[in-house]
This record gives structure tokens, C-alpha cells and sequence, in this order.
């Protein structure tokens, strides 16, 4: 019943491609499981490391979207937020390691033992347990964004100010994690993990489920941000951002919007991060790196801003051409994808989802235009 | 009869003065002999005489013996001071100073020290170095008998005092007695006045002596007056060091200045955020190190010029290329900053790309000028002079900046376009080209801040990001569109960073002063100096 609730809001467009990514994520898992190797749709376990990465950077690019493309609120610090979901995973993969490690210790991960830690940091208690991790990564984030957004919105700071407050953030958080007395790996981060759940990172059928598993998070984000933009509640906050004092001078309670939608797109990040981590198995400070929120706001850009589903669009295409370009042309990548961000905002305000509408509009006015 | 009494006194002190000559001469050797018999005891009374007779001569001897190169040569027990040359060791006689052939460690017997005798012998070279005609040397003496207090030396430095003609060093002296003094057993009148003369020093050496004196003494009043002089110069040291931090923090809030005050221009004037600003300090920078180069190949004898040629052409290069990125890629997204802000942030991608390929990705070397190098002491504040530069330059820079911005017509132009764009507009005011202009300078200025930058950090394509944040931050902070507030809001920075760096560590202290802006932009939305009127929304 709560789905069809939700699927009622959510136009007909999205529930298809929503539909398509469910699919698209069981058939990649189905392909590598039990189509045998060499066969013709056998898909190899790198294709679904590579697809799973993509869908949890779509993820990501859809919690910027929402923010962004519905809400005025450009954060170029969403990866703050992935990072810390990241980690939060990271840390509970940490505790699966168990007397595994190097140096062989039960409680303390290799890199404590290594910096001479006596016993567990408090804040690393309660990390063995799953549960605890899986609640940690959506409040952990969620959290940080209720802060900030808490402060910025009351206050009313907005636009490039924000955006210039969240880099900040995300630049002081990536300083603070470098340092080895934050007790979190220091700058070589965690990694070397084996299990999760049991079961073992390397395996194919793990890689399998990690990947339906964030093709499932991604449908799920699709769907809830669908039927929130869809709802009376999306329409005010799309007012929000078209006109936020006139919003304000009606009554609404502009920071209350704002900041429901900056904690659950916080969240949303968040997750993204933990199906990140263990698929490709480390988690450095750099993913805090102000570089990283700013390509996020660019597959939102290039896909399309405000359209749900061209956020993931874009996601797919860059991280394809940042695949490709760095394997064949490595020199050549940065130029693209700095050439990305001018052409983009200089000749597609509205992304490649944007494009193919206006072609469309374009030809149907064509048409009527040739049968009137 | 006068002058028959003078006559006889002069020919006494004559005489006088070349038996104590040839007495010091016949006692040399003896003295030497001392130093190589004996128990460690012995040889320590051996090194107090050798510092007592004042003999020039004695000084290489002594140092030669801590530095364990005096011998005996065992062929005819002549004492040697051996230098390591190659595989032997060149030999000179220590008493008269002849050079004595090679020899090898077999053919000699090394006269052993130990590191008590070691200290006794430093005191003493000292002691022994307090007359030496090069006022450096003395100088020095002076500071290693200050460290090592040694009573014996009393009499010599006395001696020294009284024929000392450089009132500096004169003082110096002073404070080095006072530590003897003090060192000594002297009575107590006279160490209260050495603690008072310490105490008036106010350094770290003079803090230890005093606090040596307060644990040893045995008179309750030298120990309370001791212990108060220790507290009076922590206390100035502590004074001093706040000051340095001062100087330290102002340092670095020229440098936060230097990179900001151009981003002020383009996004405090114009509201365009140009996250390629960095890249621009970079540029400049780049622009410094080809100059550099082409001085080093072709005219090395202008190197010390090498920056004030810099200047003009980093400013050309990169205001230039800000006034091409105006005219093909930000006029066309005036009026949505978030669109400049990607986009700007897209070109700054381009331009490391670009000079990373030209130039490589490792670091370059910029070499300083002579008159950049160096250092010199205000109190116990060390300033050095590439700082001291560099922080002239900024104020310069930020003092042209204004002038320009108030006393020209393109300042005029320039203002008008920013309170109100379609007025300016009509009233004639070409604003596209002010724009250009006004962004050209911007960027521009940002060339300069990267040729002094270019002396304090790395040139690698990844200098301006490592500016970027922190020029954001002092532009929001000072205040948009006010170069005053820039100014007050670098400088705060820079002094708050360097005051929480010994408390906080370098990297928490950024951490915190990031922190502590984040909250007071919630508080002060517009920054400290914030533009008033209707103007701002």
C-alpha cells in the first residue's frame, strides 16, 4: 500500500526508468551468477564492480539533484557526506577483519596497532554489529546536515555563500580525517577488508548482491525523491527555490523545507557511500576532497538539473568517460572534464535530459506546424 | 721632574709588561706539558692556568684537545695538534705553531679528554677568546661563557671589560660577568646586581642562569630575588614570544591578502565567483619561474632583478588571460553565480591540465635574490627579510588598489557599474568594457600575489587550490565588496591561525579557524564590514 502510495505521486516517465534500473541491476546479477564464464551474457566480475560504482555515484548525483535542482541549495560538499557513510561501512568492515589482520589483534584494527592505540576509541564501539553500522551511516550524515543546515538556513545564508560554507566543510573535515590522531586510519584510510555479513568481499556472488543492492538503493532514492517533487510538498519547495522571500512573505516556513530536504538528501549520500566502500574496497580522506563535491554538481549539471532521472544519466555518462579517457587518454581527462563544466553551463543549462525535450518539443511543433 | 717620573714609570710598565711576556713564553710549554700528565683532576686545574695566562696561542690548543686532535708524538714526546688530511694526519707543533710533517695514529699518543674536561676546556677557549681583535669571536666568547659560567674567567673578563670600545659588546661582557658572578662565590651585593643585570637580558639563556642560581643558592634573600628575576623574564619571553606570533601571523595575513584581495575585486564588485582565481596566483608564479629562467641562461648578472622584472609581465599574463575568460565564457553567465562558479571551477581544471603538460607536475625551483635572503633580530622577534618583503608588497599592492579604485576614472567607472549597472549604463559608461577591465585587474593582481608566493611556496600546478578556500574565506569574512574589510579580515585570520598553531597544531588550528567562520557567517551573514543600503539584496 506505502508503494503504491508513493508510485501514485511519481509521473509515468520515472516509474519506468525506476523500473528499468530494478531491472537493470537483477539482470547483471543474474548474468555473472548463472550464465556460465565465456559465454556470450556471461557479465565478468570487474563490469559489475564498474556498474556497481556507477549506481552509487548515480546516488550520490541524486541527493545533489534533489538539493539542487529542486531546492536552489547548490552543495558542493556532498561528498562529505558520502565520505562519512563511507567510513561508518568502512569502520564496521574494519571490525569484520577481526584477528585476520597483520598483526593479528582481535579488537584493534592494523592500523591502530600500528600507532600504538591501547584499546578501542569510544566512537568505534558498537561497529561489529551491522545493525549499528547500517543506522550510523544514515545518522551520521544526517546529523552533520541538520547542523549545518540548522545554522545556514536560519540564518539565511544562501546561494554562492552556502555553497562556499559547504566547500569549507568539506575541506576542513578532509583535513581533519588526514590527521592520524583521529583515530579513523589517518591519511592511508581502511582498507584490506574481507568480510561483510559473512560473507567474503572478493566473492562474485557478494559483488553480485553489492551491486542489486545499490541498483535497489538508487531505485529506492528514485522512488522517494519522485514522490516528494511529485507531492504539494515538492511544489513549495520548488517554489522555494524560484522565489524564496515571496515563499517566506506567504507564510511558509522556508528553512523548515530547506532543511528537510538537505538532512534526507544527506542521507541518501550517505548510503550511497557504504555500497561504495566495500565495492571498491577503501576509504582515504580524499573522498572528502572539495574536488569530488564539485564533480558530483557536474553529472547533475550535464544529465540534467531538476530532473531526477538525469541526474543519473549524467552520473553514468561521465564516470563512463572518466573510465575510458584516463585508461586511453590519461593527460587528456582533466581538459575534458574542465571543458565539461564550461560547455555544460555555457550551452546546456539544461543537461542532456533537457536536450532530448527540447529536440522533441522542436519536431512536435514541426509537426504542427506542417499540419496546420 | 715630572717628566723624568713619567719617564721612569713608562720604562717600569715596559719592563713590566715583556717579563710577564716572556714569563707567559717560558710558561707555554710547561703549561701544555700540564695539560698531557695527570689525572682528569690535574688536567683540569692544567686547562685553568693555560685559561688563565691569557696567551693567544693557548686558545688552538685547548680547542684541539676537545676536539681530541692534540697528540705526543712518540718519538720525541713533542706535543702535536693533528688535522685529519686524507689517509694521515698533517701535524703542527702546538706550541709554536711550525708546521711538523705527517704522521699516522701509530707513530702518536692522542691525549684524552672527557666530556667534563670537554666543558671546562669550552668555558675556558672562552675566556681565552675575549681579547680577540675580530669582534665576532668575542662576541661569541662572550655567549658561550654566558652558557657556561665559569669563575675562573672573572678576572679575564674583567680584564676584558675594561678594554672593550663597542658599547654593544660592552653590554654583552656585562651580562656574561653577571653570570660568572653569579656562578661564583661572590659576595651578595654583587649578585644581586648580576640577577638585576640578567634579569634586563630577558632571553632564555639569562633564564636558565637564574634558575640554576635560585636552585643552588644558599642565601635566602639571593634565591627569593633570583627566583622573582626568573619570573619577570618569563614573562617577557612570554611578551616576546606573543609578539613574534604577532609578526608570524602578519606575515601570513599578507600572504592571505595578497591571494584574496583580487578575488575581493571580482567577486566583492562584480559578485562573479571565479574559482579559477587560484589558478590565475598560479600563472604568476609560472610566470616568475620562466623569467627566472631566461635570466638564468641569458643574463645571469640580473638575477637579483629577476622578481621586479617578474612583476609587470605576471601581472600582463594573467590579466590577460582573465580578460579573455571575461569576454568568452563568464559575460555570458552574469547574473547566475552558480553557473560562473561551475564553469570557472571547469577552466581552473583546464589551466592546471595545461601547465601541468608544459611544465611537468613536479615542483619548480624559484630561486630568491640576495636582497630576500637573510635575516635579522628585533628584540628576540627574528624577521626575516623575504617576509618582510613580502608583507611590504601586500600592503603596497593593496595601497595601489585603492588609489586606483578612488582616484581614477576607471575606479570611478568601476564603482558606478557596481552600485548600479543600468544607471552606469546610461549615463555612458561602456560596461562591458569595464567589466573586462575591472576582471582583467582581478585577475591580475592575482599574477602579482603568485610571484611573491612563488618565494615562500612550491611552484606546482597545484599552488592556487591550496588558496582558493582560504581567499574565499577572508573575502566573506572581511566583508563583500569592501577592501578594507579584506584587509582587516586577512590579517585577523593570519594572526588567529598563528596564535592557535602552538596550542592546536597546525592542522587543527586551520580546522578550527574554518569552524569559527562557518558560525560567524551564520551570525554575520555579509561579513564583518557588511555594505549598507538597498543596493545589497
Amino acid at each position: 500500500m506505502i508503494t503504491r502510495m508513493l508510485l501514485q505521486g511519481i509521473d509515468r516517465n520515472l516509474r519506468l526508468f525506476i523500473g528499468l534500473v530494478v531491472l537493470l541491476g537483477i539482470a547483471l546479477a543474474l548474468c555473472n551468477q548463472l550464465v556460465p564464464a565465456g559465454k556470450p551474457f556471461h557479465v565478468p566480475a570487474w563490469v559489475l564492480q564498474l556498474i556497481g560504482k556507477y549506481l552509487c555515484y548515480a546516488l550520490l548525483a541524486l541527493a545533489v539533484d534533489l538539493v539542487w535542482g529542486f531546492c536552489g541549495i547548490l552543495s558542493l560538499g556532498h561528498g562529505a557526506f558520502f565520505a562519512l557513510g563511507g567510513y561508518c561501512m568502512g569502520m564496521y568492515l574494519m571490525r569484520q577483519i577481526g584477528s585476520r589482520g597483520v598483526y593479528g589483534n582481535p579488537t584493534l584494527p592494523d592500523f591502530m596497532v600500528f600507532l600504538n592505540y591501547k584499546e578501542l576509541p569510544w566512537f568505534w564501539h558498537g561497529f561489529d554489529q551491522f545493525w549499528f553500522a547500517a543506522i550510523m551511516i544514515i545518522v551520521v550524515p544526517s546529523v552533520l546536515a541538520f547542523a549545518l543546515g540548522w545554522f545556514a538556513f536560519r540564518s539565511r545564508v544562501t546561494g554562492v555563500y552556502l555553497s562556499i560554507i559547504t566547500q569549507a566543510m568539506t575541506f576542513a573535515l578532509m583535513l581533519a580525517f588526514f590527521r592520524n590522531d583521529m583515530g579513523l586510519g589517518g591519511n592511508n584510510g581502511m582498507t584490506d577488508f574481507k568480510d561483510i555479513l559473512g560473507f567474503s568481499v572478493q566473492a562474485d556472488g557478494t559483488r553480485a548482491v553489492l551491486c542489486l543492492a545499490s541498483a535497489l538503493a538508487l531505485a529506492l532514492g528514485l522512488t522517494i525523491s519522485g514522490a516528494i517533487v511529485g507531492s504539494r510538498f515538492g511544489k513549495a519547495l520548488t517554489a522555494v527555490r524560484d522565489a524564496e522571500s515571496r515563499m517566506r512573505f506567504l507564510g511558509y516556513r522556508v528553512e523548515g523545507y530547506k532543511l528537510f530536504v538537505f538532512v534526507l538528501s544527506a542521507a541518501m549520500a550517505g548510503v550511497a557511500g557504504a555500497l561504495y566502500v566495500p565495492q571498491v574496497g577503501i576509504i582515504n580522506p580524499s573522498e572528502f576532497s572539495p574536488a569530488n563535491s564539485i564533480e558530483a554538481v557536474i553529472w547533475v549539471a550535464v544529465g540534467g538539473r531538476g530532473t531526477l532521472i538525469g541526474a543519473v544519466i549524467g552520473a553514468f555518462l561521465v564516470n563512463w568517460g572518466k573510465t575510458w579517457l584516463t585508461g586511453a587518454l590519461p593527460e587528456v581527462w582533466l581538459f575534458a572534464l574542465g571543458a565539461l563544466f564550461i560547455a555544460v553551463t555555457l550551452f546546456l543549462p539544461k543537461g542532456v535530459v533537457g536536450l532530448w525535450s527540447q529536440i522533441r518539443s522542436r519536431t512536435t511543433g514541426r509537426k504542427a506546424r506542417v499540419a496546420a | 721632574m715630572p717628566f723624568l717620573r713619567l719617564l721612569a714609570r713608562t720604562l717600569l710598565t715596559l719592563a713590566s709588561v715583556s717579563i710577564a711576556g716572556m714569563a707567559l713564553a717560558a710558561d707555554l710549554p710547561s703549561l701544555v706539558a700540564n695539560l698531557t700528565t695527570g689525572s682528569f683532576g690535574d688536567r683540569e686545574t692544567a686547562v685553568g692556568a693555560l685559561a688563565a695566562s691569557g696567551d693567544a696561542r693557548a686558545a688552538p690548543i685547548l680547542e684541539a684537545l676537545a676536539a681530541g686532535q692534540l697528540y705526543i708524538r712518540k718519538s720525541d714526546s713533542v706535543v702535536v695538534i693533528g688535522k685529519p688530511d686524507a689517509n694521515r694526519l698533517a701535524l703542527t707543533e702546538a706550541i709554536s705553531g711550525k708546521p711538523a710533517g705527517q704522521g699516522s695514529e701509530a707513530e702518536l699518543d692522542r691525549v684524552r679528554v672527557n666530556n667534563r674536561l670537554r666543558g671546562i676546556i669550552e668555558a675556558a677557549v672562552g675566556s681565552l677568546t675575549l681579547m680577540s681583535p675580530d669582534p665576532r669571536v668575542r662576541r661569541g666568547a662572550a655567549d658561550s661563557l654566558l652558557k657556561r659560567p665559569d669563575p675562573a674567567a672573572l678576572a679575564a673578563l674583567d680584564a676584558a671589560i675594561a678594554a672593550e670600545k663597542d658599547p654593544r659588546i660592552k653590554a654583552v661582557f656585562g651580562e656574561a660577568r653577571a653570570a660568572v658572578v653569579l656562578a661564583s662565590d661572590s659576595p651578595k651585593p654583587q649578585k644581586l646586581e648580576a640577577i638585576a643585570i640578567l634579569r634586563d637580558r630577558g632571553d632564555r639563556d639569562s633564564l636558565s642562569i637564574l634558575q640554576g642560581a635560585a636552585n643552588s643558592a644558599s642565601d635566602a634573600d639571593v634565591k627569593a630575588a633570583a627566583n622573582a628575576a626568573a619570573t619577570s623574564v618569563r614573562q617577557t619571553l612570554a611578551a616576546w614570544e606573543a609578539a613574534q606570533n604577532v609578526w608570524y601571523g602578519i606575515s601570513l595575513g599578507s600572504v592571505l591578502l595578497l591571494a584574496a584581495i583580487g578575488l575581493a575585486i571580482t567577486f566583492g564588485t562584480m559578485g562573479v565567483i571565479n574559482m579559477a582565481h587560484g589558478e590565475m596566483v598560479m600563472l604568476g608564479a609560472y610566470t616568475t619561474f620562466v623569467v627566472q629562467d631566461i635570466i638564468r641562461t641569458s643574463a645571469p648578472h640580473l638575477f637579483d632583478m629577476s622578481l621586479v622584472i617578474a612583476l609587470p609581465l605576471a601581472f600582463l599574463v594573467a590579466g590577460g588571460i582573465g580578460i579573455v575568460i571575461e569576454r568568452t565564457i563568464i559575460r555570458f553567465l552574469y547574473g547566475r553565480p552558480l553557473e560562473t562558479l561551475l564553469a570557472t571551477w571547469g577552466l581552473s581544471l583546464v589551466l592546471q591540465q595545461a601547465v601541468r603538460s608544459i611544465f611537468g607536475p613536479s615542483n619548480r625551483e624559484v630561486g630568491a635574490p640576495s636582497w630576500m635572503s637573510g635575516f635579522f633580530q628585533v628584540g628576540q622577534i627574528t624577521v626575516t627579510y623575504g617576509r618582510l618583503w613580502i608583507v611590504v608588497f601586500a600592503l603596497a599592492v593593496f595601497a595601489t588598489l585603492i588609489l586606483l579604485l578612488r582616484k581614477t576614472p576607471l575606479g570611478l567607472y568601476m564603482r558606478a557599474v557596481t552600485q548600479n549597472r543600468p544607471m552606469a549604463s546610461a549615463m555612458g559608461i561602456r560596461t562591458p568594457r569595464v567589466d573586462a577591465l575591472t576582471f582583467g585587474l582581478g585577475s591580475g593582481i592575482a599574477g602579482l600575489a603568485g610571484v611573491a608566493l612563488s618565494q615562500i611556496d612550491n611552484v606546482s600546478p597545484n599552488l592556487g587550490q591550496g588558496y582558493i578556500i582560504d581567499s574565499f574565506m577572508v573575502v566573506v569574512f572581511g566583508g563583500v565588496g569592501n577592501l578594507f574589510g579584506t584587509l582587516v579580515g586577512a590579517t585577523a585570520l593570519g594572526i588567529v591561525n598563528k596564535f592557535l598553531e602552538p596550542y592546536a597544531g597546525a592542522v587543527l588550528g586551520k580546522i578550527l579557524v574554518l569552524v569559527f567562520i562557518i558560525l560567524f557567517i551564520q551570525r554575520r551573514p555579509r561579513g564583518l564590514f557588511a555594505l549598507k543600503g538597498r543596493s545589497v539584496e
